[in-house]
Order: structure tokens, then C-alpha cells, then sequence
């Protein structure tokens, strides 16, 4: 009670204090509870955000030691090829719809503002640098978050509740060197790539759109795309913009390989903790890789 | 004489559980466990749902680790081994999990080769060899080629044996192997796990729920029961129990 008393003593003469006319009689007695809950509210915001910052460090440690292992790769070559395959081509097809109409969107929306200022000739060039620029690593980073960063958490949150990463565990087999040092080398290769497809049929789709919508000619359209894309003056004739972008959808890859591995090996409690893992995998990756853009363009760009 | 045969007692333990404490949040499982296991023993563990009986095991491998207490295996408390002393021990023992916990991507011959292409320099046709030897060992040659989600219960019983067998390990833990097996099958892993215990010079331990496995398998058992080893017996001496709680444990397949 004298506990109860010095914490919440000081509120309530406070409030007898400053009790001002207007205020209601009652005032003085909820102060106490309303301290109380502020406080447990408080406590309770400090206790996620230090879980947060735990996850944080749980992935930046996972990403340090894969990046150790890097060189136990050639002995995992089967399966750093398998999660190629299952990350690349059976994504593909979803890449490559999700990036068409993203490149329909994007000659759509800014063909018709183009169109007011007679400008609609250059709208292979906005397509082609929006799309190498952003839209290309961007959206190939959802769809990959949407689909091989969620099974990659459900894979390995399932060997977790299954025991099966106790069993590489009590078999010396370090879980890092074996499962996700594959994983996150596959990610980071096959992002770029997928990347570069999503450009290409961005662009073509671009070109649908200006030609039957906007009235512009496909030499006219591909001819301003293709200069867009060219770096007369460098050794290998790319502008920065297709560099810039492959170099943001290869880190992409790492983030959301990293997070959903993370979390899939933080799984614990049968199937809803591995429903909830292939959640915040999903969940985080999409954040962090939207925070990272930003930092990201900010240093190609700045 | 009396002292001798304490002194060879004491070298021959290779497993001592000494007080040994152990909460999951407010909820404590093993309350003050203490008993010890004979090299080249098979000791089993009984005791009613949620008493620890899978806990205990895991602390022997440096799965769990205590609160307090000292968990030795070979003289040494396995809390205080080094990364590498851990896995070092690890590589001597064989656990073989409920639901067999077998690797779900690798092909059976597969799962079985892992630890000797991970931790040895044997090559591949050795391991070959040793994986064909050690499915025969648990009579299914012919599984090698096979995914675990293309076999059924019991045979994947078999594999996560072979699994912990394919080191020739010193120590074998099984943690309810009969579980989720009908009563032909089991009776079958029971002989495998008996057979392998006579022909190989290992110690084990065995968590298990039921009496036929018991009655087959193991030398020793001991009964858990609020935390502790409230009971700790050779074989026949345990299916005859004196103790109220394990008479109403074993109900009618105590025997009289």
C-alpha cells in the first residue's frame, strides 16, 4: 500500500492541486488508474519494440553468418541449383504477368498526362527508365516476397516444428552452412535476373499501350525506350538507371531471403507458429525492402 | 571390497542426472532429477504425460540446458562444454525422434548418408556401403531411394534409427519410438531396439509410454513422477510394483 501510495500519491495531489472548476469531481480518483494504464501501455510498447529490435539483430546475426559461410557454397551447389529453379522459373510466370502490367500502368498514367502537353512521343523513354529505374526490382521484390520468401518460411518453420533442424542440430550438421546459405545465394543470383525479364516485358508492355491507346507509332516507341537505354559514352553501353536497379533487386533478394529464413527458423508451436512465421516473413520483407529502396535511391542518386 | 566395487560403480555411469532443475516459464517440469546410467545399459523412462520424460533426454544432448544441476555425460557437465566439445560429444550419440525427423527434401539413402558427408572424410562409396549395411541392419534394404512422405510410420521409425546408428554411436536415445505405431509394428521396433542393444556395445536411453517396449528393450527404468525419479529399478522389479502411484500407473499390466 505505502508502495501504491508514493507512486500514485504525487497524481492525485496534483490533480487536488490543479484541480481546476470545470473539471469533474471524479477527476482526482481515476488519475491514479489513468497513470496506471499509461504506464502498462507504455511498458507494454517497450517490451515489442525490444522484441522488435531482438528480431532485428536475430536477422542482421543470421545475415553475418551466412555471409561467413559463404564459401561452404560449392558443397551445397544441389541445392543452391534447386532453389534457383524453384525461386526462378516457377516464379517466372508471375513475374513476368505482374511486370507487363505494371508497364501498361505506367505508359497509361503518364501517357495520358504527356498527351495534354503533345509529349505522348516520349513515353518510351518515361517507361523505360520508371521500369529499370524502380517498377522492375520493386515489384519482382513482391512478387518474390509474396511467394519464394513466404515458402522459404514455411519450409524451414515446418523442419523447425517438426524437429528436423533439432536433428541436423544433434547430427553436428550447422543449419546455416546447409540451409540457408543456399537459399540466400540462390535469392540474390536469381532477383536480378527476374528483374531484368520484368524490364523487359514492362517495356513491351508500354509499347501495347502507346501504340493502341496513345496513337504512337512502335518505331517511335521503341526507338525513345531503346535510347533511354543507352550509354553511348560508357564501356559497356548501359545507363546508370539499369545498373541502379540491378544492383537494388540484388539486394532485395538478400533482404527477403534473409527475413523469411530468419523467420521460419524462429518458428516455434506446431502449425499456427508456422502460419505466423510465413506472416512476418512476408509482412517484414515488404518493409524492409521499401525502407531499403529509399536508402538505397538516396545513395545511387544523391 | 564394498569401496572397490563404489569406485567401479562410479567409473562405470556414463549418464548422471544430479539434482537437476528445469522450468519452461512458471511451469517447472523436472524438480530435483537425479539418478545415473551404466555404460552399455538400457535404461528406459516412464511416466505419465508432461513429466519431463522428453526434456530429460534433450538435456543429454545439449538440446536443453538446465537451471541448476548438473547433467554429466562421461564424468563432464554438458551445460559447461565448449561449441565445440558439444558437437563433438553430439557425434558420438544417436537420437532417434518421435516422428523421425527426417530431412523431408532428401531421398531416405540420402538422410542416412547427411552426418557421415558432414562430419567424416569417408567417401562416397564407403558411405554408400555403410548406408546399404545399416538399412538392412533395420530390414528395409530396398527404402534407400525413397522420400520420407513416400513411406509409412513405421518405416520411418526404422530410418531414424538407422539414422542414429549410421556413426556407430556410444550413446542411443530414443524418444518414444513405439509412438503412433500399431502393436504389430511396435513389437518389431522393440526387437530392433533390443537386437541392436545386444549386438552393439552402447548405452541407451529410452523414453517411452508403453510396458511391451519397456519389458523388451530396457534393463533399468526409472519413473518420473513430479519432477523427480520416483522410482528407479531393474526391469521385472518395476512391472511389480510396490509404489501406490506406479501401481496405479501400470494398472493391470503390472504383474503380480
Amino acid at each position: 500500500m505505502d508502495l501504491l501510495s508514493s507512486v500514485f500519491g504525487p497524481f492525485a495531489a496534483l490533480a487536488d492541486s490543479a484541480h481546476p472548476e470545470w473539471a469533474p469531481g471524479w477527476l482526482p480518483d481515476a488519475l491514479p488508474l489513468m497513470a496506471a494504464a499509461s504506464a502498462l501501455y507504455v511498458a507494454w510498447q517497450i517490451d515489442g519494440f525490444r522484441q522488435t529490435l531482438a528480431s532485428i539483430g536475430a536477422r542482421i546475426d543470421l545475415a553475418i553468418a551466412s555471409a561467413s559461410r559463404l564459401h561452404h557454397l560449392p558443397r551445397r551447389l544441389r541445392w543452391f541449383l534447386d532453389q534457383l529453379f524453384q525461386a526462378g522459373v516457377k516464379n517466372l510466370h508471375v513475374v513476368l504477368l505482374v511486370g507487363l502490367f505494371m508497364g501498361m500502368i505506367v505508359a497509361l498514367q503518364t501517357g495520358i498526362e504527356l498527351a495534354k502537353f503533345g509529349q505522348e512521343d516520349q513515353i518510351g523513354t518515361i517507361v523505360a527508365a520508371s521500369m529499370t529505374r524502380e517498377m522492375g526490382p520493386f515489384i519482382t521484390a513482391i512478387v518474390l516476397a509474396a511467394t519464394t520468401g513466404s515458402a522459404l518460411a514455411a519450409e524451414l518453420g515446418t523442419m523447425s516444428v517438426s524437429d528436423e533442424l533439432s536433428a541436423l542440430e544433434v547430427m553436428s550438421i550447422d543449419r546455416t552452412s546447409f540451409l540457408v546459405v543456399p537459399r540466400i545465394s540462390s535469392l540474390m543470383v536469381i532477383a536480378p535476373v527476374l528483374t531484368v525479364l520484368c524490364d523487359t516485358i514492362g517495356i513491351i508492355g508500354g509499347g501495347f499501350v502507346a501504340t493502341s491507346q496513345l496513337g504512337v507509332g512502335w518505331p517511335q516507341y521503341t526507338s525513345t525506350a531503346f535510347d533511354a537505354l543507352q550509354d553511348k559514352g560508357g564501356l559497356i553501353p548501359l545507363p546508370m538507371d539499369v545498373y541502379a536497379g540491378l544492383l537494388k533487386s540484388f539486394v532485395f533478394g538478400g533482404i527477403i531471403a534473409v527475413i523469411s529464413c530468419a523467420s521460419g527458423l524462429e518458428a516455434r508451436g506446431g502449425a499456427l507458429g508456422v502460419g505466423r512465421a510465413t506472416s512476418r516473413a512476408v509482412r517484414d520483407s515488404i518493409i524492409a525492402v521499401i525502407v531499403a529502396n529509399y536508402f538505397l535511391t538516396w545513395f545511387l542518386y544523391r | 571390497m564394498s569401496t572397490e566395487t563404489e569406485n567401479q560403480g562410479a567409473d562405470d555411469v556414463i549418464i548422471r542426472f544430479e539434482d537437476v532443475h528445469k522450468s519452461f516459464g512458471s511451469h517447472r517440469i523436472l524438480n530435483g532429477l537425479s539418478f545415473d546410467v551404466r555404460r552399455g545399459g538400457v535404461l528406459g523412462i516412464m511416466g505419465g504425460s508432461g513429466t519431463g520424460k522428453s526434456v530429460t533426454l534433450r538435456h543429454v544432448i545439449g538440446l536443453l540446458t538446465q537451471d541448476s544441476g548438473r547433467v554429466e555425460v562421461e564424468g563432464r557437465n554438458v551445460a559447461d562444454l565448449s561449441p565445440g566439445e558439444l558437437q563433438a560429444l553430439r557425434k558420438r550419440m544417436g537420437f532417434v525422434f518421435q516422428e523421425g525427423a527426417l530431412i523431408n527434401w532428401l531421398t531416405v539413402a540420402e538422410n542416412l548418408a547427411l552426418p557421415l558427408a558432414e562430419n567424416t572424410s569417408l567417401s562416397a562409396s564407403e558411405i554408400e556401403d555403410r548406408v546399404a549395411e545399416k538399412l538392412a541392419q533395420v530390414h528395409i534394404p530396398d527404402a534407400g531411394g525413397k522420400l520420407p512422405s513416400e513411406i509409412s510410420g513405421g518405416m520411418k521409425k526404422r530410418v531414424g534409427l538407422a539414422r542414429a546408428l549410421i556413426t556407430d554411436p556410444d550413446i542411443i536415445l530414443y524418444d518414444e519410438p513405439n509412438a503412433g505405431l500399431d502393436p504389430e509394428i511396435s513389437r518389431s521396433i522393440n526387437e530392433l531396439m533390443r537386437e541392436i542393444a545386444d549386438t552393439h556395445d552402447a548405452t541407451a536411453l529410452v523414453v517411452e509410454h508403453r510396458i511391451g517396449c519397456i519389458e523388451t528393450v530396457c534393463d533399468e527404468v526409472v519413473f518420473l513422477h513430479g519432477g523427480k525419479a520416483l522410482v528407479h529399478q531393474p526391469t521385472d522389479e518395476f512391472l511389480r510394483p510396490t509404489h501406490p502411484r506406479l501401481v496405479e500407473f501400470l494398472g493391470p499390466e503390472a504383474r503380480s
